[in-house]
């Protein structure tokens, strides 16, 4: 192996919970791991499995999807939506050999900045021990990079 | 697409930023990037000169797309939306890479802060160059408001938006408006008489050139948006004509047919079946019950008829469907009152002795069925009386949440007994909540009084052979069991959503909170607002509350409403859900998932958005197997162009 293993996380975060939420940890200054690059969406009912799949196409070892507790939605009943689809898309990940622990589904409020801070660490610490999503695949490893 | 001239705004934030994140390296990343004309770094980018650089950009590079790099947009997308709308570059080309809260605050190593700020800039910029104009919708108002429920809430709440000048109308379903404190007889902790504090509010309400009372009236359907609801009411038949009817009442009182009066005397009472539900009853029309007036049942009687000095006795009348055009909506539906028949311990329905709260009110009340002799059932005046607490309340098996006005008027109850009687009252409550201005002087002066306090819920009431009643309870202060036979027991039964809540949550598109009660927007924040613009709340139907909160509660929904009236239009925000209709199989899987009942198919059979009723949340997008449902602003091609950017290599296959 040649340099250490930097994994590429994409988090998808709803603006009224988990943003906040992340944006507070920001605010109180708690550490985060840089791995983990957000995308703001409205709601985590946003987050199609196509989108997902793209993340894993353009190079994402891991994706996690966060969005407001179950009751808390800012859209009512968004986030039930995706409590439903990302086990789907999970299966179907394990169905094309990606390890569906490579995508995980978590909520946080707003006031739950350390919540953040904690599964964001969790979750980079999984995706270091699955290694290189391209190792999995048994794709050869990027020379060069862009 | 137009081809992108993008600049690119990476601000120091004081040294928020740039003591953790290159910003220089950052901006120079930014130059490389396809369509990016220009990159710079300022100190404050929200400051005025550095949104006057942004809109200098703009002007003289041709600037068409603009990413800011700074703090989160939570905190300033609209600033810098605006800056760039005052240039005449629409909004929604803007886009935001938060590298404060997300880089420079939430990392600890520069060089991998400077790193990430890189990408979340790059992800900015491809998104950026997707990015498509968006114009908000305005539509005009129609400044008339729909409150629904006339108890003190609603009444508080269509006399405040009829005093700032728009009409009402209030939508009651009884024949009288009043709600529950008209049964009333005091009011906790001064002690005034209900309907002498009510009454004058009833009247009000009764003759203001702006409010339209419905009484006998129930909320059938509601559509459209804030600004613009159309509703159909149902407004039953009373069998009077109520432009001819005076009020006098000689119907009532030459009508032969008696009939339990479950609703105003709470079971205590009797009323005719032509009634007014009591003397203060606004407006001053009977109306026939038609379930039990002998004409109704068995064809003959016309006594009300013969006697109705004004030929107001109709027995021909229909229920009118009236469609109301309003812009705003007010739910003041009240509470109902928990049936302690619910849980056996408590006896209730076993004894006649065993009163409800409410049953008291009556009882006490110079206006009910003893003229306010507190009498048992067989009508002696009682020598001990138990009242018990938290009957319902704060109790697993029943209701877990506090009542919060039990604790009032069970003292209430407790002094009026001593009051007006010499019985000895003992008083079995778990823990004393007198929360109120006033409450707990309140409490003080009841103890005074002479009440017995016994620490510990009433756990049981028994019927003796005798007919008297036993109660048993853990004293928690003595940790022992007492046992007091008595004549009266008082159960302070939990307040309740109303058992139509459901339905009248399904017709205005507004949530239920885990207790059952309507939900509000935010529970500390936007209280009497709901998820729903334009429909506001007031009173207990959003959870059990006092007079006094509930006027407080109601005042604020008025002012919301106000609010509104006075704006003279809304603006509906551009970033909606918009069909492709090529693309639209018509499968309905977004209707589905849609929260808001915002889409509907239209008569192709193809799936279509009442942007009015959208708020935005993609989640039918995300739904949607043809991909044929855009979330304007977060499109597919906009989220994978972010993808993209963040995730620098690009696989070939997957
Ligand atoms: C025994 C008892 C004693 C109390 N004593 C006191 C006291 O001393 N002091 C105090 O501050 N508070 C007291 N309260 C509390 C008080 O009753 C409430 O705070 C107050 O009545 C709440 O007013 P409201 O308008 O929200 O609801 P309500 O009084 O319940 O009025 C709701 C109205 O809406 C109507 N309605 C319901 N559904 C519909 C529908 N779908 N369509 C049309 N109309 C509808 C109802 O018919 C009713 O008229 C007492 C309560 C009880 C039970
Ligand atoms: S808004 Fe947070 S999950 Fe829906």
């Amino acid at each position: 192996m040649g340099e250490p293993f930097e994994p590429r996380i994409v988090a998808f975060l709803c603006n009224w919970c988990s943003y906040t939420g992340a944006d507070n940890a920001g605010i109180a200054r708690m550490k985060s791991p840089p791995e983990v690059l957000p995308i703001r969406v409205m709601c985590s009912g946003r987050v199609s499995p196509e989108m997902i799949l793209r993340c894993f196409r353009a190079g994402a070892d891991g994706v996690l999807v966060l969005g407001c507790h179950i009751g808390d939605c800012h859209y009512i009943s968004g986030n039930h939506r995706t409590a439903k689809r990302i086990p789907l898309v999970q299966r179907l990940l394990s169905y094309v050999g990606i390890n569906p622990e490579r995508l995980r589904l978590d909520w946080v409020s707003s006031a739950e900045a350390p919540k953040f801070v904690q599964i964001t660490n969790e979750f980079v610490q999984t995706i270091r021990s699955l290694g290189p999503i391209r190792q999995e695949l048994g794709l050869p490893r990027m020379g060069g990079g862009r | 697409m137009e081809e992108p001239r993008i600049g690119v705004y990476v601000c120091e934030c004081g040294i928020n930023i740039s003591a953790m994140v290159d910003v220089q390296a950052v901006a120079e990343l930014a130059r490389r990037l396809p369509g990016v004309v220009v990159a710079r770094v300022y100190k404050y980018m929200c400051a005025k000169p550095g949104q006057q650089m942004i809109q200098e950009d703009i002007r003289t590079l041709g600037l068409n797309r603009v990413v800011v790099a700074s703090c989160s947009p939570r905190m300033h997308e609209p600033t810098f939306q605006q800056a760039v709308a005052e240039v005449g570059l629409n909004p929604y080309y803007l886009q935001m890479a938060n590298i404060r809260e997300h880089a420079s605050w939430s990392t600890e190593d520069r060089q991998r802060a400077t790193a990430k700020a890189g990408r979340l800039v790059r992800g900015a910029v491809f998104r950026a160059a997707y990015q498509a104009p968006l114009e908000p919708r305005r539509a005009p108002i129609t400044k008339t408001a729909l409150v629904v429920g006339g108890g003190v809430a609603g009444i508080q709440a269509a006399l405040s938006i009829a005093e700032a000048g728009y009409p009402v109308y209030l939508v009651e379903r009884e024949p009288s408006i009043g709600g529950r404190m008209a049964q009333l007889d005091k009011t906790f902790p001064t002690l005034d008489c209900s309907l002498c504090i009510l009454g004058p509010k009833m009247v009000d309400a009764g003759r203001h050139p702006k409010i339209r009372l419905l009484t006998y009236s129930e909320l059938e359907e509601v559509s459209g948006c804030v600004g613009n609801f159309r509703v159909r009411v149902r407004k039953r038949a009373r069998s009077v004509d109520e432009q001819k009817c005076n009020g006098c009442g000689l119907c009532q009182e030459k009508c032969p047919t008696k009939v339990l009066d479950t609703a105003y005397e709470a079971g205590l009472g009797q009323r005719k079946a032509i009634y007014r539900p009591f003397a203060q009853a606004i407006p001053n029309i009977p109306v026939i019950d038609r379930q039990h007036c002998q004409f109704f049942t068995k064809g003959r009687c016309r006594v009300c008829e013969k006697v109705c000095p004004t030929g107001a006795i109709d027995f021909a009348q229909q229920d009118q469907i009236l469609e109301l055009e309003v812009g705003a909506i007010v739910i003041a539906t009240g509470y109902a009152l928990w049936d302690p028949a619910g849980l056996a311990q408590y006896s209730y329905g076993l004894s006649p002795n065993i009163l409800t709260g409410l049953q008291f009110e009556r009882l006490v009340s110079a206006s009910g069925p003893t003229g306010g002799q507190i009498l048992t059932f067989e009508g002696r005046p009682p020598e001990r009386i138990a009242i018990l607490h938290c009957v319902g309340s704060r109790d697993v098996n029943a209701k877990p949440y506090c009542s919060r006005i039990c604790c009032m008027y069970a003292l209430k109850h407790a002094h009026q007994v001593r009051e007006k009687t010499g019985a000895q009252v003992y008083q079995f409550y778990m823990d004393m909540r007198a929360f109120g201005k006033g409450y707990e002087e309140f409490y003080q002066r009841v103890q005074e009084e002479g009440v017995v306090f016994v620490r510990g819920r009433g756990a049981e009431v028994d019927v003796l052979p005798d007919g008297k009643l036993r109660v048993r309870a853990e004293d928690a202060n003595l940790g022992r069991l007492v046992c007091v036979d008595v004549d009266m027991v008082i159960l302070a039964s939990a307040m309740e959503p109303q058992p139509d809540t459901d339905r009248l949550a399904a017709l205005c598109r507004i949530g239920r909170s885990p207790d059952g009660w309507l939900a509000e927007a935010h529970p500390k924040l936007r209280p009497s607002e709901t998820a729903t613009a334009g429909i506001f709340l007031a009173g207990c139907c959003q959870g059990p509350r006092d007079i006094p909160d509930t006027v407080s509660h109601a005042d604020a929904a008025a002012m919301h409403v106000v609010r509104l009236f006075n704006q003279g239009e809304i603006t509906i925000s551009p970033t909606v859900a918009q069909v492709q209709v090529e693309k639209c199989v018509g499968c309905g899987e977004c209707i589905l998932v849609c929260a808001y009942s915002a889409i509907q198919r239209n008569q192709h059979g193809k799936a279509e958005v009442n942007p009015a009723l959208c708020q935005g949340c993609g989640t039918c997008a995300a739904a949607c197997p043809s991909q044929a449902i855009q979330s304007l602003h977060f499109t597919d091609q906009q989220l994978v162009a972010q993808i993209d950017g963040l995730l620098e290599e690009v696989f070939g296959t997957l």
